[in-house]
Formats: structure tokens, sequence, C-alpha cells
């Protein structure tokens, strides 16, 4: 009898293949216990039966697995969050063959090898074995469940909300809070973790508020709340992490509950709340009692069994020992004996009782208290309350020990927040009501609303819960047997003492060594309890050890909620060239450049990539190639400084660069290393066009604004990315010329009036262009810029024209290996933010007299000069073979690990033009080493390279001047 | 994510920004009369102080402009925003 349960409403679920009834309104927990089912899993480490312990999110050993279909299978979740509905089907986790019958327990008699941190003493011998074996027999023998292998098929929702006043926590303190501010004329947000709102006021006491039952009561001031289109309620809502400024990050779980979602509902819902006040009244969590035994099915906190007495209306056990160090359980035990439940026995710590062991395998049957054992079939245990401080931690609030509490509380805020109620050590229901509502006034004070007082009048509430225990509640266990601190991750009390013993003293030390409170509960029952076990060994007090550092999330939050709709198409944005559909129906195929798809090379009938790109490149140089390079950066920079600026930031001198030519530009960081390139064209006195590389555009334009905005004030200036103003079509090769006259108006261009590296306007089949004679495949060529819209047209245009002189589209993979054969670098590829100019051969572009640019102090360092730096450099393999792009190069064959590598191989391709693959390197000395024979190693032996100039087609580069 | 107040835009999230690094520094007028050791301070040496930290933003995905902020390094309370060229205000009180 009793609970909020439903009991005209009977579910059906599954348990390990076993089929149990429930009523609505149950969790998977409650409607376990309800069965008598009180094993739930195998313990991580020791594959111990482990029960449930708690009735909520601080539950560390019944983690099931949930599954809906192939496609749905949600591991380690706590059995009692999980809501039951009509269908469910849940698995216990970590056991094999099963759940009663596991052979994972040998581990539990093994475990003299298996202490905290045993894998760094044990298995290192041989040396092999351990990745061999050791390590995957390890792994396979730990974890709890198993990651699903299906992809996520939900989908989840993302909002940002804003509001005067966010309180964390609809129990008494919460909802005072958000009544007292909402009544103050505050926005507020009310989120609660569990279904339904209320907290501690569902768990079934008689007390009475304002003359009310609190039940009555509480639905009472949730429609009250209800009514104020200022007020929001979040239930299901867990309040998972605390972000500077006020930012919380909220999980809203909207079907798991569900028996049958709706099809495309979102599963969850992230909230990104920025409140200007925030009051926390995160309650606080039961501890329990480490003595040997504790963790037996059937061994669980004393609130937890009289929640699930009053709020599911299931009796835990029929007879009942109480193992105690507060007078809460005693509340506990009196609600459970009215109920029917024997109490066998009572030990109360603080008079001196001590309990050396319990007994039972899958069930506890009994207790050994101070010689005797005392039949049961369960065990309630109290050790206080420890305040939920874990969002008040996250925001960087201060903790500080309360003797009084024997638990950390908050002290000094960070944020613009304040706790209320048992999070902050104010226990019981009067207390409750009042602090939350002093904390709500002030909430809404701080935001500027006028409040006024209010009082709650309450009777016949229980002795409030006394959390101090007289005696310590972390004695060291006496007894045989394991007495467990953190049951998620088996670490016992003697794991503990072993680490102070072993010499460590920080708390975050131990943490570590020992693993306590790093699992999934985050240390919520254990935490407080491994604190005071480690100050009794090293002689401290607890304050004096201090406490680890709180994380986020406060319980493990869904990849789903935070990728939220980034997923698949939506993952990152696709940036497509006006002439990528020319590309699509030509068959091209694609590769990812940053954001950009740009295409990679266009097979024809039968072709792999390979003949491919050989065809494209015969093609280019032997007439004519047509190529999209409309994603390289473009940046105008413009006005009277525009020269000077310049010159100050790129190594060429460009006071002397005439309007209508351009010229190869590398701009260094200030530590001198190569950090983009590009061409620089002066269009006129006070107007450049910059371009940069495809993936530099936008950091180019960072630096540039930085210089300008914070440096160099004194230059007039503006800068504007034009990257997607101008569509960019290249056509390269001999008989580019000959394409491309009929087609041009306004420009001469013969060679002597549009010689290579000029630049002029005019006009393409009647549309605006800016026409670069540039190159960059060391062939006679020219970029044609128009305005975007034009840029598809164009392209087709030209393809038209040139039909007769064979003109063939090509992709980036020709347009590599054409520059390589001329030994042009590409930043990031040949240099990797170490190389200087001199490195990549480039000193030639620096400017002479100038006085200074960006990186010019910086070259003069002596490292900078050393002759032994890596310059660049060409390599081909004496067998005619293709090098594999990042291998090494070293200087004698037949080296034994670690052996002296001087280089490495940064560009390699087949070369169509030369019939043989070709091979760009940075290596040690390299310019000196011309004609010398180094070699690369690979796993199939070593490879004969000769040594040679970065350039292998047309060396003299009479092809560009044609 | 820090709520940050722009000088020019008022308070925008972090997610609107990039971060700037230390403020202040000035690059020196002529980098060839310091000597190796001073280059690389200028370079590479940065105050990473525990505490108040003056350091420079940029509202990329606003209004573009640099400026410079106050920001608590251990608290991340934003004490002050100011414009490039400013002075940092004074300190002093409760940030």
């Amino acid at each position: 009898m009793g609970g909020r349960v439903d009991r005209s409403r009977p579910l059906q679920f599954r348990f390990d293949g076993r089929s149990l009834e429930g009523l609505q309104g149950d969790t998977l927990a409650s409607a376990l216990l309800a069965n008598g089912v009180h094993l739930a899993g195998r313990s991580f480490k020791y594959h111990r039966p482990r029960g449930i312990m708690t009735a909520g999110a601080e539950e560390p050993s019944a983690l099931v697995t949930v599954r809906r279909d192939a496609g749905r299978e949600t591991p380690n979740l706590r059995a009692t969050q999980v809501e039951l509905y009509e269908g469910l089907a849940a698995e216990s986790q970590n056991r094999w063959p099963s759940l009663a019958f596991d052979f994972g327990r040998l581990n539990d008699f093994l475990s003299p090898l298996f202490p905290a941190g045993f894998y760094y003493k044990t298995f290192m011998w041989p040396r092999g074995a351990w990745a061999a074996l050791y390590e995957p027999l390890i792994r396979r023998a730990a974890g709890l469940g198993k990651a699903p292998r299906q992809p996520d098929p939900d989908s989840y929702a993302q909002r940002f909300a804003h509001c005067d006043v966010l309180v964390v926590g609809a129990g008494p303190a919460g909802l005072a809070a958000a009544r007292a501010a909402l009544g103050a004329g505050a926005r507020v947000i009310l989120c609660d973790e569990q279904a339904e709102p209320g907290g501690s006021l569902l768990d079934g006491a008689a007390a009475r508020i304002d003359g009310q039952d609190q039940t009555v009561w509480l639905a009472q001031a949730l429609a009250e709340l209800a009514g104020s289109a200022r007020f929001t309620l979040l239930s299901r809502t867990t309040a998972f992490g605390y972000f500077p400024h006020n930012h919380l990050g909220l999980v809203e779980r909207l079907t798991d509950h569900l028996a049958d979602p709706p099809d495309g509902a979102a599963r969850e819902r992230l909230w990104q709340v920025r409140a200007r006040e925030v009051v926390l009244a995160a309650g606080a969590i039961e501890q329990p009692l480490v003595f040997p035994g504790n963790d037996r099915p059937g061994v669980m906190l004393a609130g937890a069994a009289r929640t699930y007495l009053n709020r599911y209306g299931v009796r835990a056990g029929t007879r009942a020992v109480v193992v105690t160090s507060t007078d809460a359980a005693l509340d506990a035990a009196r609600e459970l004996e009215a109920a029917g439940v024997e109490i066998a026995a009572i030990a109360d710590l603080r008079a001196g009782a001590t309990v050396t062991g319990t007994r039972g395998g899958q069930r506890v049957s009994g207790v050994e208290i101070g010689g005797r054992t005392v039949a049961c079939d369960l065990v309630l245990m109290s050790g206080g309350f420890a305040p939920c401080v874990h969002l008040f931690s996250q925001s960087r609030g201060r903790l500080t020990w309360s003797d009084a509490a024997r638990a950390f509380v908050p002290s000094s805020s960070a944020e613009r927040e304040r706790s209320a109620g048992a999070c902050r050590g104010v226990y019981g229901l009067a207390a409750a009501l009042a602090d939350g509502t002093a904390a709500g006034f002030a909430a809404a004070e701080a935001c500027g609303f006028r409040t006024s007082a209010r009082r709650y009048s309450v009777s016949g509430e229980q002795a409030a819960r006394k959390a101090a225990p007289a005696a310590p509640k972390s004695s060291s266990p006496a007894g045989s047997g394991k007495a467990f601190v953190d049951f998620q991750n088996d670490v016992t009390a003697a794991d503990l003492a072993l680490a102070a013993q072993e010499g460590f003293r920080s708390i975050e030390h131990v943490k570590r060594y020992t693993t306590v409170g790093m699992a999934t509960d985050q240390g919520k029952t254990s935490n407080l309890n491994a604190l005071g076990l480690v100050a009794a060994r090293l002689g401290k007090s607890v304050p004096e050890v201090g406490h680890t550092t709180f994380r986020m999330p406060y319980t493990p939050v869904t990849f789903g909620a935070l990728a939220g709709l980034a997923r698949g198409d939506l993952f990152d944005p696709v940036r497509t060239t006006p002439m990528h559909e020319s590309a699509v129906v030509r068959g091209a195929v694609f590769e990812d450049v940053g954001q950009w798809k740009r295409a990679r090379y266009f097979p024809q009938a039968g072709e792999d990539m390979h003949a491919a790109v050989a065809r494209e490149c015969r093609a280019v140089r032997g007439s004519c190639g047509l190529f999209d390079a409309s994603t390289l950066g473009k940046i105008a920079v413009v006005g009277p400084g525009a020269a000077e600026f310049l010159n100050r930031l790129y190594v060429n001198d460009f006071s002397g660069l005439a309007p209508g030519r351009a010229r190869y530009a590398i701009l260094l960081r200030e530590d001198g290393f190569i950090y983009d390139d590009g061409v620089i064209a002066r269009l006129a006195p006070d107007r450049f066009h910059v371009t940069t590389t495809t993936g530099g555009a936008a950091r180019v334009l960072a630096m540039m604004e930085d210089y300008r905005q914070t440096e160099w004030q004194d230059l007039e200036v503006w800068l504007t990315s034009v990257t997607e103003q101008w569509a960019v079509v290249a056509v390269q090769g001999p008989r580019a010329r000959e394409v491309l006259e009929p087609l041009v108006s306004g420009i001469d261009l013969s060679g002597s009036t549009l010689p290579h590296m000029a630049v002029a306007e005019g006009r393409v089949l009647g549309v605006p262009m800016l026409l670069f004679r540039v190159s960059f495949t060391g062939e006679l060529g020219y970029e044609i810029n128009v305005p975007a819209e034009f840029g598809r047209a164009v392209w087709e245009a030209v393809h038209g024209a040139g039909r007769d002189a064979g003109i063939t589209p090509y992709g980036t993979e020709t347009m590599h290996v054409l520059r390589a054969e001329k030994g042009y670098i590409i930043v990031g590829q040949d240099t990797d933010g170490t190389a200087t100019p001199d490195d990549a051969g480039l000193t030639w572009a620096i400017g002479r007299k100038k006085p200074d640019f960006v990186g010019k102090r910086s070259l003069e360092r002596p490292a900078m000069k050393s002759p032994d730096r890596k310059q660049l450099v060409g390599l081909l393999a004496r067998d005619g073979s293709l090098l594999e792009e990042g291998a090494q190069v070293i200087a004698t064959p037949g080296q034994k690990a670690p052996m002296k590598l001087i280089g490495h191989v940064t560009s390699s391709y087949a070369s169509a033009s030369l019939g043989h693959p070709i091979a760009l390197a940075m290596v040690a000395g390299g310019r000196a080493r011309v004609g010398e024979t180094l070699w690369v190693p690979m796993p199939g032996g070593d490879i004969e390279v000769t040594v040679t100039k970065p350039v292998f087609y047309d060396v003299e580069g009479a092809r560009l001047h044609a | 994510m820090l709520l940050i107040d722009c000088p020019y835009c008022g308070p925008r999230p972090e997610i609107e920004f990039s971060y700037g690094g230390q403020a202040h520094l000035a690059r020196p007028t002529r980098p060839a009369e310091l000597d190796d050791q001073q280059w690389v301070e200028y370079l590479y040496l940065r105050a990473n102080p525990r505490g108040p930290h003056a350091e420079r933003w940029r509202h990329l995905r606003g209004c573009g402009r640099f400026f410079n902020a106050l920001r608590d390094t251990t608290t991340d309370r934003i004490a002050a925003t100011y414009r490039i060229g400013e002075k940092p205000p004074a300190r002093g009180g409760a940030p």
C-alpha cells in the first residue's frame, strides 16, 4: 500500500530476459525490488554480486543497459533513474555467462593480485606480453556496459534561454526560492532531474505546511507557479554543468520514459541557460558506511529504503538490520517497522557498536555485530549526509569544512549564485523553506526587484536529519572481508590505506592512484568517506587534507545532446565554388580542403586516379588545362597606406611594384617562420589584390587586421575579404593564349604587353575581368577573375572555346604534381611552421633594402642561419619507386632504431611529364648534399635515393615566358 | 562560456570572439637594435599571471574590432573592457 505509483496501471517489463510486472510511476529499481529482485549487476573489478544501494542519481552499483532496438541501446544507466514503461527491456552488465553465475567472480578470489594501482606493479614481464596478452585480457575482464555499435538514430534538440533567476532543484528549498523570486517579479526557470518535482516532499513524511499535508501543499504550489507566464518548469532536466558567467548546461529527457516515443521526436533537449542570478537547491546525498561486506545485494541506504516504501510502496526486505551513525536511519527504521518489516537489530556506531562483516552470496543473509551474527535480508546503513556541492564547486565557489555538518559546505561564491537548503548543510523542512525563500528573495533583489517577507508554518515535522555522527564514521574497519568505499570502481578501505602506506599524501594523488571517486558517479557516495579514511591515516583533519575537484558533468550526458543538430551533413558547413556543378556533371571526384569541396581529378571511363592524373598532366603540358582556383583567399588591401602596410608585413619589397604587376609574396610570423604565401598584384598606387592559400585565407586576414588595428594605426588602409566575390578560372598550358585570345577584349595578350606576372583589367565574353598572367604549373598560364555570379558561365565558355585545342579540366591532384615538378612549395605541406625562407630556397623573395618586416629580426638569430637546418631538396629513388610522403630520411642504411633522422619526404608523386616518380623533401643541410646518396627506411627495407635540386622540369623556366 | 562586454557592441557570448593574447605588448620600433635575448623576450615570454590579466579579444563574429580586457585568470571574472590604445582602469576594490 501507499506510494505515488498507480496501481491501476500495471506494466510488463523484462530484466535479463525474465518477464516481470511493475506499475506506472515505478523506476526500474523500485520495480525490481517489488519483485524481490536485489541482484542487479556485477562490480567493475571483482565481479562481486551487487544490488540497489540508493534511490537516486548517486546509485553506484545498479547499472543496466536498456535496449529499445538495435540502434537504441544505452549502457550504464542507473536503474534508480530509469522510468519504467510498458515493454522496457533491461540487462545487467559486466557478467558472463550470466548475472547469477559469472566467471568474472574469479577476480574476487584473485584480488590480492589486483589492489589499487596493480597495473603499475604487476603484469610487467615478459615485456611483449603486455600489449599482446595482458592488456587485452585486463580490458576485457574489467569494464561496465558495452558501448553501442550502431549510429544513434535519435534526434536531439538544443535551446538557449535567458532568465532572471534559475533555480536548480525543486525540493522544498528550491520551490520556496522559485516562489519568492517569482512573486517579486522575476522571470524564473526551475529545473529538477526527477519526473515529478518535489524532491524530499515526495518521500512520504507526514509534515504539514501552512496547515496542509505536504503533498497537497506541493500540488498547490506547483499550480500557482504554473499560472505565471514568467515561470518555466523543466522536469526530467538535470543541470549538469556550471560554466563561467552564470551559463549553465541542462539536459531535458523527453522520450526515454515513453513506451512509444512519437516518430521523429527529439529524445533529449540541451538547454544552455544564461541566468542573471542562480539559486542552487540541489539537496544532500546520504552516505554509506564503510564496513566489511557493505556491498552485498540487500545492503542499502536507510533513506533509500524509506523512499522505496513511501514513494513506491515497496518493502525492500522482511527483516532488517540498521547500521547507523545518525538519527535519520532511526526514522527510516520506525517507518519500515510500521509497514511490517521486522527490525532485527540496530547497530549505532555512536554507541560503540562495530560491524565486522556480512553474510550471504547474492543476497545479504546476516550481519556480524560485536561478535554475533544477526540474520536479516536487508541492511539499512546511514553515514550522514553530504551536501550536494557539485554545481557550486564547478562555479569555482569556495568550500569550507563544517564541523557541525561533518561535510564540506559552500562558503564564498564566485558567480552570482547562492545555495539554499540541504546543499549548504541546512536540514529539515521548515529550515529548507525559510532558507529557500531567503535565497529566492536575495536573487530577485540582486536583479533589482523589490521583495517582501514570506514565512511558512510547518508542523509535524520529524526530527531534522542530523548530519553529524558523534563517532568518526570511517573508522578503520575491523574484521575480514572487503570494506568498500567506492562501490563503482571497487575501491576498498584497504586500497586507501595502501596509498597512504606507499607515500601518497595529496588527496589528488590518492584519488588517481586508487581511482576512488573517478567512476561515472563521481564519488557521490564515496568522496567523503575516502577523505575521512585518508585523513585518519595521515593523522590530519579532513579540511587539512582538502577535497578533489568536482568536474562536469554531474551525471553522464549523451553525445547526442551535445551534438544537437551538428551531425552528418550539418556537422560542418560545406563551401562550394561557383563552378562546382560544372565539375560534378563532368564526374569529378572531390576532396575536402578545409570546408571547401575541391575537384581532385576528373576520371574518364575506366580511369583510376593514377590514370586520370597522368592524362590531365600530359594535357596541361601538351596543350591546355582548365582549373578552378576560386577557393584561394583574396584580400583587397586599399588606401594611401596600402603599399607601406604590405611592406611592413610581407618579406617582399613592394615599393618598386608598378601598377599592373604582380609578385610571389611570402608572409612570415614574427618568429621568422613561413606562415603563408601567395601572389600580390598592384592594381593602382593605393590598391592591391592579395591572394593566400586556400586554408590560410582566414588566418592571414586575421593577422592583417591584428597589425592594422593594434600596431600600425598610423597607416590609412582598409582590408576586405573578397574570396567569395571573385571566381577564378585558371587556364594553363602552351595553347592557353590561343584559347583565350578570341574571348578577351580590352587586353592585348601578347607576351610583350602582358608578360609573366602581369595583371590587367578587361572583359571576357563581355563580363568584367581581372586577368592575371600567373602560373602554378610552370606553363604559360592565366587566371581569369570574374565576379562570382559569372564564374560558371565563363568556365563553360572557355571549355567550349578550347575544345579544338584539347582543353582538359584538371583537379587538385594534377595541380600538386605539376607544381612539384617545378619545385613550387605548398605552405603546410612542404613547410610545417618551422621553415624559414632560406630553408625553402626563397631568400630571393626578400626585399634586401627593407629595414624591417614581420619576422626579419628573427631570421638573424644564430639558430635560424645554421647550415644544418632542414632545406628543400628533390629526391629520386634509385629503383624508380614512389616514396611515401612523411617517410624519414637517414644518411646511412641498415640502422637500428632509434635511427638518426636527418629529414623527411614532404611531397611525392608519379610524374607523367618525366616518366618516373619525383619527391620533395626537407633534409638537414640539404643544399650541400645535392648529388649525394641517402636512404629512406621503410618496413620493407631501406630505399636508396639521390639528392637533387628541387626542380625537375624546365629548369630554366623558359616555358613560363612563352 | 564567458559573457564579454565588447566596448562597441555590448555583452556578447564568448563564441563570437577570438582570443588575442596578452595586451599592451608594443612591437619594438627598431627590432634590429635589440639583442637576441631581448627579441626572444618579446617573441615568447609572457606574464602568465595568476590573477588579473590584461589581454586582447577580437569581436570576430561581430564588429571585428580588437579591444582589451582585464580578466582574472583564476575566476574568469572580467573586471573591465577598454579600447585599443587605452590604459587598463586602475585596480582596486573587489573584482
